[in-house]
């Protein structure tokens, strides 16, 4: 969908300016429905049994005393999920069933093993002591790297190392090896005055949404029903549980409630197949809501890593050869982001020669699952600290450094293709005339900068927007609202009529009552929902001049529609008053029916989103605490529609992205069992861990969307880690190749490298 | 096991309810007095999503059982507006883009209306820390703070009404 | 003719070769005859690539049409958060 003309020409009434949300009140007074706040007459509860080993054989599973148990109403294990055709022909739906429920092996410590409905949760959890189960326990690997080595534990008997043609025909952890590059990175490292290379490793983060996984099911007697669920996909949902137990798609309806944060931990199943098992077997309606335990055990951190980089350069500044060595855990199952790792790795700069190998590693962990540009954050922590080294050690000046060699419109991307148009230098320009790029820093404090980049995507779309008796409009999207994407909706389909914000509701439409969506991911709602609502408004304006066209007695193509209104398209067409969407719409049933448009895309030409941030940070060199002094986000949104929620995803991106750097991270035990499965030794950043995050919205139009709009949830969280590490760096003078820098880390990094380096 | 039976004060009203006597009062406002705008987001107290006001103190409902709530006066999200008159905090939350997904943000108001009854011009360190126990994980609290804060102000006259 | 690029370990599969010259409209008719070109990509291809055409990504729509000067490139497979 080309952008519409030359955006500096246009004026928008309701786009770009700040309303209310329409969801607003209900969450401020407590009536917002989340996944847990449903009930329904009848209602059991259900509770998952998990595997206290890190990697075991079932041997058996006997559930006769938890049956006995008065109000056990119904037990699911894995022959519950039994071998359908449709599950079997698909690898991805093949493990993600064994995930919701372990079959032979449990692969992590939290692996589902079986499942009870009781009538309230205090039975159903007495009940799940009940059932034994007898584990032959096997020995373990956590680490990506001694998951890679010949005598790892393995996993899986059937997993061969895709991408590599002399891969020998054995079981291994390592799941595929990728491989991009152009030129020859050795000449490239000749030709450098300048060669800086580091090892890096990276914890595993996990997205911390505050709601806690939870559904309701409701299967009737004859095989139909419905599921309420907070997920970021209720197609998606649909679709895997009704595969994976057997039913067709048309019998179950998913209804996805507020969704209380995802990140992408809410864009596959855990829980709701098992619910709809549950209800099925013991014809009630059954409720599963996680416990925070669960949720980091059982649900999707995002992969831990091990990164080498290697980059050279000339006096001048010129990158000659950017080299890295990518290595993903991604949990028990092959599918880590290690691909868009690579490919992002060097995306903000135009390397001369460029060579990235990726490993994708299975390992005795939670199956991970998508987290904010999955793969990239990690990537780009390694690559702009060697960067800002490189800049340092040849005298100039880190965001000059990136500008020398910033990827720009029109140049070729690390990953292949061309950009389009970028924002990238915009936003480091930016950074440079920032007061906060000024201000003095005092003793052992530091400066850190770092760009970032997301591709964003599409995705399949559909959209409806009905016209009612009054003149205001219905919308129907498919895609879960995180962040206030219903607010900008609202404002992209009044811009598009010609009517006010609050004129339109537009409302998160169940399976039953839409076409398919995919899932809300890739920064891609307000983009691809976005352009299907302007699209959708456009037909409903077509529909509109065509009835106006026929009480004037006139051809449809000589009205058009105007500020909320159809009127005659030139003298020639005859002289009418404007007819509102109003009076249209009170005529509608004498001119024809109900009036609306509707439609449905694969959206493509999402436009990638590229950000730079400037952090100060503060060290105490004798506990090792890290605090953030000043933070700077300066971002490209193409259009921002909402800008303060452009803002709040900036924040809350680059927010995590300093917790994945100073304190988050999954910690084992040496029997591959996590130490830290809650909120208070997983520590996210709390208020008075903060500043105030400043933040500077760049709109370099999308040329791929009507109102030049890109997607900005992402791209937030891939600067912070790099910039964080960076600010460390020049506080201490020594470099943090580890993450999260949590003060014993830190210490140890201060008293090993006590002599400030060189280059900084 | 027989139930335990409470009379307590909730939102100025005086409620009846049985619950059993190892149920939270978190447990008992969302499934028993179906009041599920006080939230359970880890049941151990970390993160505040939960937070109501017992005897004018700022709790965790998780962690405080329901038969503790004898005689005593609760306070819960559902209680904070007036009917359609929303209370300062809540509508500088909503004009100020304070809130992304929501789940956090009944915990937040009902802690920061604590903060406010016994503080009427924290600085923004007070504000911080007096939050810390109130995890939010989409906003990175900024437009919290600065909601706090002119809701405050507000509230001592000192601005008009956002 | 499009010339189609491969990123890096698809070469390998096809011989080393990295770019290839293909006439074909859309990236349906492209894949196909990339396939033909080069046997031991087909499983690969089978189980999804994104494609870039003069830029922009795209992982769904098969039948994007495809201008013989068009700059075509063979990604691995993407999803977001």
């Amino acid at each position: 969908m080309p952008l519409d003309r030359d955006p500096a020409d246009r004026t928008y009434k309701v786009v770009g300016h700040r309303h209310n949300r329409p969801d607003g009140i209900d969450k401020v007074t407590g009536r917002a429905k989340f996944g847990a706040d449903l009930a329904a007459p009848g209602l059991l509860h259900g509770r998952i049994l998990r595997s206290p080993h890190a990697h075991a054989r079932i041997k058996s599973i006997d559930t006769s005393k938890a049956l006995a148990l008065e109000g056990v109403k119904a037990i699911v294990t894995a022959a519950d999920f039994p071998d359908h055709p449709q599950v079997l022909e698909d690898g991805e739906l093949t493990n993600i069933r064994y995930n919701v429920m372990a079959r032979e092996k449990a692969l992590y410590d939290g692996h589902a093993v079986a499942a009870v409905a009781a009538s309230n949760p205090r039975i159903a959890a007495k009940a799940l002591k009940l059932i034994e189960v007898d584990y032959e326990v096997l020995p373990h690997v956590v680490d990506v790297e001694l998951a890679m080595k010949d005598d790892a534990p393995i996993l899986h008997d059937h997993i061969r190392t895709e991408g590599m043609e002399d891969a020998p025909d054995c079981p291994t952890n390592v799941a595929e090896r990728i491989e991009l590059g152009y030129g020859d990175v050795e000449a490239g490292f000749a030709e450098a005055d300048v060669v800086i290379e580091r090892q890096f490793r990276t914890g595993a983060a996990h997205q911390g949404y505050i709601e806690p996984h939870a559904c309701l099911a409701n299967i009737s007697g004859d095989g139909s029903g419905d599921l309420w669920c907070c997920t970021q996909g209720q197609f998606m949902v649909r679709d895997v549980c009704a595969q994976l137990n057997g039913m067709d798609v048309s019998k179950l309806r998913v209804t996805p409630s507020e969704i209380g944060g995802g990140f992408g931990g809410k864009t596959t199943v855990f829980i709701e197949p098992v619910a709809v098992a549950l209800s099925r077997k013991a014809g009630k309606p059954v409720k599963i809501v996680m416990n925070r335990g669960e949720v980091f055990r059982a649900t999707g951190p995002t992969a831990s890593s091990a990164i080498w980089v290697k980059m050279g350069c000339k006096r001048d500044g010129t990158i000659t050869a950017a080299q890295a060595e990518l290595k993903y855990q991604g949990g028990a199952f092959p599918g880590s982001p290690v691909s868009m790792g690579a490919m992002t790795a060097f995306a903000c700069y135009q390397p001369k020669t460029l060579k990235a190998i990726g490993w994708d590693v299975v390992t005795n962990r939670p199956k991970q699952a998508a987290y904010r540009a999955p793969g990239a954050p990690m990537a780009a922590f390694a690559v702009e600290s060697i960067v800002e080294e490189l800049a340092h050690t040849i005298g100039m000046d880190p965001v000059d450094f990136r500008l020398k060699n910033a990827a720009t419109s029109g140049s070729k991307s690390a990953y292949g293709p061309t950009y389009s148009d970028i924002g990238l230098v915009e936003t480091l320009e930016a950074v440079k005339a920032h007061p906060n790029y000024a201000i003095k820093l005092g003793p052992n404090q530091g400066r850190g900068v770092a760009s970032g980049f997301w591709f964003n995507f599409g995705g399949q779309t559909a959209v409806t927007l009905n016209l009612n008796i009054d003149g205001t409009v219905a919308l129907s999207v498919g895609t879960p609202d995180i962040g206030g994407s219903r607010a900008s909706m609202c404002a992209m389909a009044a811009e598009e009529l010609g009517i006010p914000y609050h004129h339109v509701q537009t409302i998160i439409a169940d399976t039953g009552s839409l076409g398919f969506n995919d899932v809300t991911d890739g920064s891609r709602v307000t983009f691809a929902s976005g352009l299907a609502t302007i699209e959708a408004a456009r037909n409903a304006a077509k529909v509109l001049c065509e009835r106006a066209a026929k009480i004037w007695g006139i051809p449809a193509d000589a009205v058009t529609w105007e500020n909320g209104c159809a009127v005659p398209a030139g003298p020639n067409a005859g002289e009418f008053p404007p007819m509102t969407i109003k009076e249209l719409a009170k005529k509608a049933g004498e001119t024809g029916g109900p009036i609306a448009g509707h439609f449905e895309v694969s959206a493509d030409g999402a436009g990638p989103s590229f950000a730079t941030h400037l952090v100060d940070a503060e060290v105490d060199r004798e506990t090792g605490r890290i605090t953030i002094l000043r933070y700077l986000i300066v971002q490209d949104a193409g259009k921002a529609v909402s800008p303060a929620y452009v803002e709040g995803q900036m924040q809350g991106g680059a927010v995590q992205g300093i917790g994945w750097a100073l304190n988050e991270e999954y910690i084992y035990n040496d029997k591959g069992v996590m130490e830290n499965p809650g909120f208070l030794d997983y520590r996210v950043p709390v208020a008075s861990d903060l500043p105030m995050i400043d933040t500077q919205i760049v709109e370099v139009p999308n040329p791929g969307h009507p109102y030049g709009v890109r997607g900005v949830g992402e791209t937030s969280i891939v600067p912070p880690l790099g910039a964080v590490a960076n600010a460390v760096a020049a506080a201490v003078g020594a470099r943090p190749e580890e993450l999260p820098m949590s003060p014993p880390r830190l210490l140890k990094l201060m008293k090993e490298q006590a002599q400030p380096l060189a280059a900084e | 096991m027989s139930q335990v039976h409470v009379t307590t004060k909730i939102n100025g009203d005086s409620t009846e309810y049985l619950c059993d006597a190892d149920e939270t009062l978190l447990d008992v406002l969302r499934d028993r007095l179906q009041m599920t705008g006080s939230k359970e987001g880890c049941g151990t107290g970390d993160c505040g999503a939960c937070t109501i006001i017992l005897d004018g103190r700022p709790v965790c409902s998780c962690l405080v059982l329901g038969a503790e709530a004898e005689g005593r006066s609760v306070e819960t999200i559902e209680g904070m507006a007036n009917g359609e008159e929303l209370h300062p905090l809540q509508r500088h939350f909503l004009n100020g883009a304070a809130l992304q997904c929501g789940i956090c943000t009944p915990g937040i108001l009902v802690a920061a209306k604590a903060l406010l009854a016994q503080n009427a011009n924290p600085s923004e360190t007070e504000i911080r820390y007096w939050l810390a126990g109130n995890l939010c994980r989409c906003t990175g609290y900024d437009k919290i703070i600065r909601a706090v804060q002119s809701a405050a102000a507000e509230m001592r006259g000192e601005t008009h009404a956002a | 003719m499009a010339r189609v690029k491969l990123w890096g370990s698809l070469s390998r599969m096809a011989d080393g070769q990295k770019e290839f010259e293909i006439d074909a409209p859309n990236i349906d008719r492209m894949l196909t005859a990339l396939g033909e070109a080069a046997p031991k990509l087909k499983p690969i291809l089978a189980k999804g690539v994104t494609v870039s055409i003069d830029g922009t990504l795209y992982r769904l729509d098969k039948f994007q049409a495809i201008q013989p000067d068009s700059e075509v490139y063979i990604l691995p497979k993407m999803a977001g958060g």
